[in-house]
């Protein structure tokens, strides 16, 4: 289908970015050097070579902490943009779809969720809630299906509405003919490029929860958490509260850099010069 | 008949659009309401502890009024809302209206400076990607827009601390404020915090301007006026900027909203005493009245600037300014 | 600078000289290196004053790039690379952009396609009749004004005084494109490049937008630049005639010339596009189709937009269904296919009563009733193969696979003069006629009885519709299908019709067999509709002003 060859700089970057941050969350018990709480020297010492990153706010090895904080980053994300994407995804199709009833109610309690900035009613739902990872990815999964929804449900009624459909329609196919065969595929790069987004987006809610106090709770830490943490030795002019800060926005960027090169070729394939 | 009707259809709609919006916040409230209802478990309990007597449990479930139905308990609370009393905060049972007060202003007056720097700085910016379109300014300003979407809040916060306040200490790290504090000192307090905020802003606004100056500027009414003779500025300022104004101030609006929700985070890196500070840290204690209280004021802000932004629109629409 | 109220003017009879006009464009396609193309390649002319020359062309032909460059101007990234581009005997490419800015709006005036889309809507339309004339110190505001309002009463616009005070979206498509050829003519210019102006029209309403410019051009002897892809149009209004194709000059000579004894081939095939002859066929017995007292709706019942409709179509027969935008033409072909459920009447297909829903309808139903879309690129599933695309109506309705699907996929490639290369194309790498002959085929696959073909040639260019009506009527006699022609174009109705309905606001004003519709005396509308499709013939538009009896429809 595409070229190896054509991928751009930018994509590759970021997919290699990506790839890495994938497999320590993968392997984090076999690629980091010490344990996730082991305490292993001073607190926040420099970077050495027995601790590249150094240490953090109770002494332990900061690199070992970032590959497992990687890992509880990632899963927490990915479940809540899991959850997002097919709660989203599937209510949005449906919605243009069936259209009607179902549309105008659905669209109605998503505009009233949507009526609340995210954090600002995360924080209140979370503020009676009990704090575990469990809340976490259906709080975030579910505030940030809305938004999933909004564009699924524009993207389908865009196709729907399209020549191609209607002429599938006048051949008598069935309803999942129609939604798998003849709008998914058009919809296909529009929603890799969304769940990028999305994925992007919980990272950085999830980041914020914990940098706050609300997301993951000690002694696990995500990325977010860590800057919690370790942010008591920036006015020292420790860094060590940067180091995930810059991991975050790191691994931001690449899924960002990846997410722009699906809808570029997106744009190429449909449109072409008139 | 035509005359009549002359102008109502815009007043119409922005009519329609506000009733909406107050029809929205109601829902809203009642969505707070019911989010803080879903604690599993008693809240007198939870707020007592596990060793607490029955009969003190009692007792604050009384003093709550956590033995009325619900319904009741949110009509009480809209209605003190309506009248200006937020109730009583569960931790330090001082009124939430007035430790509130002095917070609201403060975020006020924080989140106006962020805008009063970023709003014209990205227009200025997107106006300038538009003028250099495809060229190596725009591509570094696209570019820094794409980073700065995935960039959170505290990487900002903690590199301006750690460059501009601990390592040149041309700002203080902490942003105290209070009152009677002189102007220039307050201001002065509150610079690294804007610049934060400014920044988590400002790459989108100037993106969004970029796109709806460029809308406007590809029009076919843009050549006509090419082909009339016009100069570059004439047309921006006589055929572009009339049409560009809505879309603008539509962004704009809809980035203030982004900005007040930034305040959050931005408020805790630089301890700033303001309303995201004060709600984080009743979130932690799980005082629901202030959460309650402070989550609506968040939403109602949101929601006022969402309206705003849609009534600019309606206003700069000549479509419905002049109908047939 | 305001006050450069005198232009210069040259005694010389030359207006315009343009010599070897080069223009390039970068193509920014994705994962290629940018590349230039050049659109237009070694054109020359020469225009007298008072003169009108036609540039006509299919599109990318570059006869909008040439008009433009008229004024220095090159659209969307175009530049023009080499040559020149005399007015008045200045090279106006060498003035820099003061000069041009002097020259536009004031020596050369511009009149586009769409004026909805060319003027500002958040000014009143006198406001922008007089920009260019105030800003080049031509006038007064009032002086200017009062030229405006003349020109309005030239034009024939209603409410000549009032017209200016309106905005553009309060004025009618038709009107509007007046007002821009007022808002050309207010600074009293040497030189009108005109766009095809009346293209986007309905055409009853096209003959009076030419019929007042061609009127405006004549009183106020302005030369001008008229571009477009219709001969017989450019043949009413100009003295000239300049033929091009790929932007290279194929012809250029004096209108008559060119239009009766055209010399190159190119020419020729433009000149006696939609002379098909096609014999009319008698009806049978029974009719395929037959369509009864019709009253159809959106909205519930609010808008009624087909009422009492009847037609027949005979099997293996074409029935044209002519009309102008809003005439309810389109909404017959919903309601026949089921996509829009009538409120009354009745539909029979092969001696079968059909559901009015296309839910209701039996497979067989459905089959045999095809259907053609106008814009082919919007029809077919851009993720799909040309393979896909039409093999899948061979799978779903005779359930064939594999090698025998493929098969006969390829016999339908041939069927549409494509050949089995294209099996596995996808819509975006084929030609706006090779869209729609895929269109065609998937159609075929069916083995319908009856195709409902919706405007398939209106996005065409000429000769390529052309094409797609001779393979039509090609397939038509060996596959023994029945059409249902959809058009406003009432030439393609002559080309390829057996019978002709023609509608109305929702109605059938007039319905019978070729001939007969076509036969005198005429009903008002058929009459009006009739008169104001233009004929290749010089001298026609004065005669059909003269002969018409009712006002234009859309206007």
């Amino acid at each position: 289908m595409f070229n190896i060859r054509q991928i751009p700089l930018a994509a590759w970057i970021g997919l290699l970015l990506t790839g890495l941050a994938v497999i320590c969350a993968l392997f984090a018990q076999w690629i980091a050097p010490h344990g996730n709480g082991e305490i292993v020297g001073d607190v926040w010492a420099p970077m050495s070579s027995a601790h590249w990153l150094g240490t953090d706010n109770l002494g332990r090895d900061l690199l070992s902490r970032m590959i497992y904080g990687a890992r509880i980053t990632i899963f927490i994300a990915g479940m809540a943009t899991a959850l997002s994407f097919s709660l989203g995804a599937i209510l949005g199709f449906t919605a243009a779809v069936v259209g009607g009833l179902v549309d105008t109610l659905m669209s109605g309690v998503v505009d009233l969720l949507m009526a609340i900035p995210t954090l600002i009613f995360g924080l209140v739902i979370l503020a009676v809630l009990p704090a575990n990872n469990v809340t976490l990815i259906l709080v975030m999964g579910i505030l940030s299906s809305t938004r999933v929804y909004r564009l699924s449900r524009a993207v389908a009624a865009d196709i729907n509405a399209m020549d191609f459909v209607e002429a599938a329609k006048l051949r008598g196919e069935g309803l999942s003919w129609i939604i798998f065969r003849e709008i998914l595929p058009n919809a296909m790069s529009l929603l890799v490029a969304e769940l990028g987004l999305r994925f992007i987006f919980s990272v950085l809610f999830l980041s914020a929860l914990s940098y706050l106090g609300l997301g993951v709770q000690p002694p696990d830490a995500d990325w977010g958490g860590m800057v919690m943490e370790n942010k008591d030795g920036i006015v020292f002019g420790i860094p060590a509260a940067l180091i995930p800060a810059a991991a975050i926005a790191g691994l931001g960027i690449s899924v960002n850099l990846v997410v722009d090169w699906v809808l570029t070729r997106t744009t190429s394939f449909k449109g072409g010069r008139d | 008949m035509k005359g009549a009707f002359r102008g109502s259809p815009v007043l119409k709609l922005v009519a329609q659009r506000i009733a909406l919006g107050i029809f929205l916040l109601f829902a809203v409230s009642v969505l707070i309401f019911a989010g803080t209802q879903i604690l599993p478990g008693d809240v007198a309990q939870s707020i007592l502890g596990q060793s607490a007597t029955p009969e003190a449990v009692a007792n604050l479930r009384q003093e709550l009024g956590l033995n009325d139905p619900a319904y009741m308990r949110y009509f009480q609370w809209v209605g003190g809302v309506l009248t200006g009393d937020l109730g009583k905060a569960l931790t330090t049972r001082q009124e939430i209206t007035v430790t509130l007060m002095p917070r609201l202003w403060n975020t006020l007056f924080l989140a106006f400076w962020a805008a009063a720097v970023s709003i014209p700085l990205s227009i200025i910016l997107g106006l300038i990607a538009v003028r250099f379109r495809n060229g190596p300014v725009d591509k570094a300003i696209s570019g820094f827009a794409l980073a700065s979407t995935s960039l959170p809040e505290f990487f900002i916060g903690y590199l301006l601390i750690l460059f501009l306040a601990v390592k040149l200490q041309w700002f203080p790290s902490i942003s105290t404020v209070y009152d009677g504090m002189p102007f220039l000192e307050k201001l002065k307090a509150i610079v690294l915090p804007v610049i934060a905020l400014v920044i988590v802003v400002l790459a989108h606004m100037m993106r969004m301007t970029r796109a709806a100056i460029l809308n406007v500027m590809q029009s076919a009414y843009i050549e006509t006026a090419e082909l009339k003779g016009l100069s570059a500025l004439d047309i921006i300022c006589k055929h572009a900027f009339p049409n560009a104004i809505a879309p603008i101030v539509n962004v704009v609006m809809l980035n203030m909203a982004y900005l007040v929700v930034g305040v959050v985070v931005i408020e805790v890196i630089f301890v700033y005493p303001g309303m995201g500070q004060y709600l984080v840290d009743h979130v932690v204690k799980r005082d629901v009245p202030v959460v309650q209280a402070v989550g609506l004021i968040f939403a109602a802000v949101y929601i006022g600037l969402n309206i705003v932004a849609d009534v600019a629109a309606i206003l700069a629409n000549p479509r419905l300014r002049h109908p047939k | 600078m305001a006050n450069g109220h005198a232009k210069p003017r040259h005694e010389s009879d030359v207006l315009l000289e343009i010599r070897n006009l080069k223009v390039e464009a970068t193509v920014y396609s994705p994962n290629e290196k940018p590349r230039d193309v050049t659109i237009v390649d070694g054109v020359s002319l020469a225009l007298k004053r008072g003169k009108v020359l036609g540039l006509i062309g299919e599109s990318g032909a570059g006869k909008s790039t040439i008009g433009l460059s008229a004024m220095g101007y090159g659209r969307g990234g175009v530049r023009i690379t080499g040559g020149e581009v005399l007015l008045n005997g200045r090279d106006i490419l060498q003035g820099g952009v003061k000069g041009l800015r002097k020259v536009r709006g004031s020596e050369v005036c511009y009149v586009a396609q769409s004026a909805a889309a060319a003027f500002n809507p958040a000014h009143r339309l006198m406001d922008q009749v007089v920009e260019a004339a105030l800003l080049h110190g031509l006038g007064t505001r009032a002086e200017a004004e009062k030229r405006a309002i003349a020109l309005f009463k030239k034009l024939r616009l209603p409410d000549a005084q009032k017209i200016g005070s309106r905005y553009p979206h309060q004025v009618s498509g038709g009107q509007l494109q007046r007002v821009m050829t007022a808002m050309a003519l207010c600074s009293e210019p040497d030189l009108i490049v005109f766009d095809e102006p009346t293209t986007a029209l309905d055409v009853t309403t096209q003959i009076d937008v030419l019929a007042a410019i061609k009127d405006a051009i004549r009183d106020t002897s302005v030369a001008a630049l008229y571009i477009t892809h219709d001969l017989a149009v450019v043949a009413q209004v100009s003295d000239e005639i300049m033929v091009l194709q790929d932007g290279k000059m194929v012809e250029h000579g004096e209108t008559r010339q060119v239009i009766e004894a055209p010399r190159m081939d190119y020419t020729k095939a433009l000149v006696s596009v939609r002379s098909i002859d096609h014999e009319e066929k008698n009806p049978a017995q029974e009719p395929l189709l037959s369509v009864r007292n019709i009253t159809a709706a959106y909205g519930g019942d609010a808008v009624k937009v087909l009422q009492h409709v009847s037609v027949d179509i005979h099997p293996g027969q074409t029935l044209a269904v002519v009309g102008e935008s809003g005439s309810g033409k389109s909404t017959l072909a919903r309601v026949i296919t089921g996509l829009l459920p009538p409120i009354a009447g009745s539909i029979t297909f092969a001696n079968r009563m059909l559901a009015p829903r296309l839910a209701d309808r039996s497979r067989d139903d459905l089959r045999e009733l095809q259907m053609i879309y106008q814009m082919a690129d919007v029809a077919m599933n851009p993720r799909q193969t040309v393979g896909t695309i039409i093999g899948r109506p061979l799978e779903f309705y005779f359930g064939m696979r594999g090698k025998e699907r493929d098969a006969r996929v390829g016999e339908l490639l041939d069927e549409i003069e494509m050949g089995k290369g294209f099996v596995h194309r996808y819509p975006a790498e084929l030609s706006g006629g090779q869209k729609q002959r895929v269109c065609i085929a998937r159609a075929l696959a069916a083995k319908p009885k009856l195709i409902i073909c919706d405007e398939v040639t209106s996005a065409l260019d000429p000769l390529v519709a052309d094409g797609i009506l001779k393979l039509l009527l090609r397939l038509q006699k060996f596959e023994d299908v029945a059409y249902l022609f959809i058009t406003h174009d009432l030439a393609t109705v002559k080309a390829i019709a057996d019978s002709i309905a023609v509608m109305y606001r929702g109605e059938v004003v007039r319905y019978g067999s070729k001939t007969q519709v076509l036969r005198p005396p005429f009903d008002a509308y058929t009459d009006l509709l009739l008169s104001s499709v233009p004929e290749m013939e010089v001298g026609w538009l004065e005669s059909a002003i003269k002969g018409r009896r009712m006002e234009s429809a859309g206007n």
